[in-house]
């Protein structure tokens, strides 16, 4: 039996987008040193807004404007809560899950049933919001390592008290982070209502944002990593699918368990680099999760 | 201006008064959004806090406060130890899940056999496997550095996976019409975990509840592991020279901690819950995590945060049931009263000084 | 029954008579526990619409109370129980989880009717219902026959349970009957819901040459993807009308509606017992959505002359001579499925190739 490659890709390329938007976000947040884990509840803010907005306005480039703000806005309570009243990141990103799931239900109940307005094909028959995701891997990376503001990001990260120190921002750059973050998640969101699934349903994001949070480690905290996460999570479901549909007798449980212990390995195998002295990968961000307050 | 200055310690009052307002706060965050909803505020606030403990049906209710609070201050307990220590254990979910199938598998392999040894049995390997599914993120940071809390999370997706396959696989029930989940343990009593009270809520999880409650504030506040607990989360280099090794503290409180929620999966599976089934996992080792920073991390505070994070639970069902209030609001009320906790407890940690 | 869980029952029996009734004035309160949100536009949806059905039926004599999103297991539990304690004389749990739950709170409250969906347990007060889905997947199966190019169709299966498999082998029968040389690929999608995986399995299903997609998942994500390919699809558990008249030429429809608002009446005046029954096209519980003008005449026609036969009880769509996917003989020549057979089907019937999932 054959499986033609390029389809698979062609397959993975959309299934990959939502959560590759979403991780490319988180890997910024985590690069300042910020755990958010309510990307989930982010990702649901944006595919509600962004879907309502598409569908008023008939204009999915709207929809995803709409989405990146909602998106934006509901990571401003976890700035809010985490970076000026210094709450616990792990419980707040939790509480913000919760809080996005209950208000999306709340207020999505008039666009039940309604559709979106069509997405344009792009070129190759790939939509925009593909090419876009394609392009912000270069982008985010390019910023990080090659920009002034990244470098400083990164520094936030690795060391709040001495980025503090030199005189940095610390809590600035933060909050800006957790904002493009929260923009990336919303629009990852509205990928799945607007160009998915073209409909509104409560919590049709179904998990996406745990799974953008394992890629954003797998990838080691490197945008290009992130683009081979979000290809090798949608692609094992791609894949696995794809063999069904072959009709291939498939372990589907088993298979589906495997990128998240290929994170964990790849994970080990950085770290374990990184511990034994040889120079490599990056391991997490030094000053992930943990609260900064300056004394001074 | 103002700034934020921490404290040595937090005063009692503070510690009191912070949780109070923050309810306070959200009882009128939360009238306001039901105002809003077209809902009498009133009402919607007494029936979330007042009657699941004093309303007409409340002698049923107060006792599952405690069914549904057991498996949180279980779990919170554990993570508190590591929390202290800086050790993020976020993975409680999956070393729930893991306990469950683990004494469900005991069980499974007794069936349909009665003897009294097999309760005992599964309390064992409900706590080994929840154990052993925390040792891993232990071991790889002590070998390898990885970091703690993203191997823990990492293991509740495997988690998820494994219950899902027992359930349509090795541990589905022969009798079950070839439907996904196991046998019910509540129908087989040797391995049954039932009220040991009539009507109290209260089964063997919740005593394990209070035993770990007693354990955890005799460790923290009575015991040389306490201290190292506390030196190592408040000064890494400094605990080092007391003597501290770091490498056993993380093996223990992951492993503790790991134990704590596989025993509290443990008691779910073969009392409220009865089976393993694709959803086990509900995400009581999530919220155990929020239950365990509401607390503070201290056994008192876990206790309270329990039952009140198990009071907005039932009182938001019988908010749906009285009022017809949409499970949704709900839910948005409990996302604000958590932000409202996590938030107002910066009023004990800090001071607020006007800056100069 | 041992002694433990004995007390446990009298105790509760106690604590519950001990409680006035709060019930106001003389309405039967009918109580609803969901499995999911009112707002999933499938499976519970159809449910709450039976819910108002019923209201409107009634008006006055009836009050109706829900709770959404119930976890299966101890919170059903709990959820039931509150419905019981707070006067509610009639109650519908409305998913197969919470067949446990509710043979346990119905021990303790023999005066409180049960009415369980989709379950096998029953008691003096425990009623079960359940849809005969594959009836209406006949139906499907022979417009998706006669409508695939390719000879190739697709169905998402969410959880290889009896039900779905009753649905698969039922739709490619009936195709087949109508189509010799058609194909049927299945893709199991382990999701009730789960729109992102829902689009990944119908776009696994269209690269794999197919071009009808039969869905037993309950998003609208399915016929998202037919539409970009140009396939068809049919509407699960509720129209899905927005996507009418094409990528969506008809649909299967979980109108449970006929049998609440009877079950309620038998409860107002007096005569409802405990039963197990499985209701199908003939009894307006499931139901076929508009067959669209994508479809050509002639083969509405037959879908609906199939439909026909099948309301009036003259054909079962599991009729002899069929065999077993591996050969084995199954039913002799005319012979007709037990119910019991159907209700553990765990086997594909010949000529699918694809595999049963172990």
């Amino acid at each position: 039996m054959m499986i033609d490659p390029l389809s698979v890709f062609i397959l993975l390329l959309g299934a990959a987008t939502p959560i590759l938007f979403a991780a490319l976000g988180e890997l910024v947040v985590e690069r300042a040193g910020v755990l958010n884990l309510g990307v989930e509840g982010m990702m649901i803010g944006g595919a509600l807004a962004g879907f309502s907005a598409a569908h008023a306005s008939g204009s999915p480039a709207l929809g995803f404007l709409a989405a990146a703000v909602a998106g934006a806005a509901l990571s401003m309570i976890f700035a809010v809560l985490t970076q000026f009243l210094l709450s616990n990141q792990v419980a707040t990103g939790l509480a913000l899950t919760l809080f996005g799931l209950g208000l999306t239900a709340m207020f999505g109940k008039p666009y039940e049933g309604v559709k979106a307005p069509p997405m344009p094909a792009g070129p190759l028959q790939l939509n925009l919001m593909i090419w876009l995701g394609l392009a912000l891997v270069p982008a985010v990376w390019w910023f990080l390592m090659r920009s002034r503001p990244g470098l400083i990001l990164r520094a936030v990260g690795e060391n709040h008290d001495a980025a503090h120190a030199l005189g940095y921002p610390v809590r600035a750059l933060r909050i800006a982070a957790i904002g493009f973050g929260g923009a990336l998640a919303g629009m990852g969101g509205a990928y799945i209502s607007i160009a998915t699934v073209l409909q509104w349903t409560e919590g049709m994001t179904a998990g996406a944002g745990w799974i953008a949070l394992a890629i954003v480690v797998f990838a080691q905290w490197n945008p290009w990593g992130v683009l081979a996460g979000a290809w090798l999570f949608g692609g094992v479901t791609v894949l696995q699918l794809r063999l069904q549909a072959a009709g291939v007798a498939v372990p589907v449980q088993l298979l589906s368990m495997a990128p998240y212990l290929a994170t964990i390995l790849v994970l080990v195998l950085i770290s374990a680099r990184q511990k034994f002295g040889r120079s490599g990968g990056a391991a997490a961000p030094g000053s992930l999760g943990r609260p900064f307050h300056a004394l001074r | 201006m103002f700034r934020l200055e921490p404290r040595a310690s937090a005063p009692l009052l503070w510690q009191v008064a912070t949780p109070v307002l923050a309810v306070l706060a959200t009882m009128i965050g939360g009238g306001a959004l039901f105002a809003a909803m077209g809902f009498d505020p009133l009402a919607a606030i007494r029936t979330i806090f007042w009657d699941p403990l004093f309303g007409p049906a409340a002698a049923y209710s107060r006792p599952q406060l405690l069914v549904k609070a057991g498996p949180l201050i279980l779990i919170a307990c554990g993570l508190a130890l590591g929390f202290r220590a800086g050790i993020w254990n976020i993975g409680a979910e999956g070393q729930y899940i893991i306990g469950a199938i683990c004494g469900t598998a005991v069980a499974l392999a007794a069936y349909p056999l009665d003897a009294f040894w097999i309760f005992p049995a599964m309390i064992l390997a409900g706590a080994l496997g929840g154990w052993a599914w925390g040792m891993v993120p232990a071991l790889l940071r002590n070998w390898f550095g990885a970091s703690e809390i993203l191997v823990s999370l990492m293991l509740v997706y495997v988690a998820q996976k494994v219950a899902a396959w027992m359930a349509f696989g090795p541990m589905k029930n022969p009798k079950g019409f070839n439907f996904p989940g196991s046998r019910n343990l509540q129908q087989y009593d040797a391995a049954a975990n039932p009220e040991l009270i009539a009507g109290s809520g209260l089964h063997w999880g919740g005593v394990a509840a209070v035993l770990a409650l007693a354990a955890t504030w005799f460790v923290m506040s009575r015991h040389v592991l306490g201290f190292h607990i506390r030196t190592a989360g408040a000064a890494p280099r400094a605990a080092r020279f007391a003597g501290v090794r770091p490498e056993r503290l993380v093996a223990l409180c992951l492993g503790v901690s790991g134990a704590l929620a596989g025993l509290a999966g443990l008691f779910e599976v073969a009392g409220p819950a009865g089976q393993i089934t694709e959803s086990f996992g509900s995400g009581y080792g999530f919220t155990a995590i929020i239950v365990a920073f509401l607390g503070r991390l201290h056994p008192l505070g876990i206790l309270l945060a329990g039952l009140l994070m198990a009071l907005t639970y039932i009182g938001g069902e019988l908010a749906q049931m009285m009022l017809n209030l949409p499970a949704a609001t709900v839910q948005v009320f409990q996302g604000m009263l958590l932000f409202f906790l996590l938030g107002f407890d910066i009023l004990t940690r800090y001071r607020i000084r006007r800056r100069a | 029954m041992n002694r433990r869980t004995l007390l446990g029952s009298a105790a509760a029996l106690v604590a519950a008579s001990a409680l006035p009734a709060f019930a106001q004035g003389d309405k039967l309160k009918v109580g609803f526990i969901y499995v999911g949100p009112v707002g999933d536009g499938g499976w519970t949806y159809q449910h709450d619409l039976a819910r108002q059905a019923v209201e409107k039926e009634y008006g006055d004599r009836v009050e109706t109370t829900f709770i959404e999103s119930v976890p299966e297991g101890a919170d059903a539990e709990r959820a039931i129980t509150q419905l019981a304690l707070s006067g509610h004389k009639l109650i519908f749990t409305t998913s197969f989880g919470f067949m446990d739950a509710t043979i346990n709170v119905a021990k303790k409250f023999p005066d409180v009717k049960f009415e369980h969906a989709t379950g096998y347990k029953t008691a003096e007060n425990v009623a079960t219902y359940d849809a005969r889905f594959y009836e209406g997947r006949a139906v499907m199966g022979t417009i998706a026959g006669r409508m695939t190019k390719s000879n190739k169709i697709g169905y998402i299966g969410s959880f290889p349970i009896p039900e779905v498999v009753q649905g698969i082998n039922s739709s490619y029968l009936h195709a087949k009957k109508v189509n010799p040389d058609v194909e049927m690929k299945v893709v199991w999608a382990y999701s009730w819901f789960d729109p992102a995986k829902e689009a990944d399995a119908a776009a696994a299903l269209i690269a794999e040459g197919v071009d009808v997609i039969l869905q037993h998942t309950d998003s609208t994500a399915p016929l998202a993807k037919a539409q970009e390919a140009g396939a068809i699809g049919f509407g699960q558990a509720s129209d899905m009308a927005a996507f009418k008249p094409t990528p969506r030429v008809s649909s299967i429809i979980d109108n449970w509606a006929p049998y609440y608002v009877k079950r309620v009446g038998e409860v107002l005046d007096g005569t409802w017992t405990s039963h197990s029954v499985w209701l199908g096209i003939g009894d307006g519980e499931v139901e076929i959505g508009e067959i669209t003008e994508a479809v050509p005449p002639e083969v509405k026609e037959e879908a609906l002359a199939l439909k026909a036969r099948i309301a009036s009880g003259e054909y079962h769509p599991f009729t002899g001579p069929l065999n077993k996917q591996d050969g084995t003989s199954w039913l002799a020549e005319g012979e007709k499925a037990s119910d019991e057979d159907l209700r553990g089907m765990n086997f594909y019937v010949e000529g699918i190739t694809a595999p049963m999932p172990k």
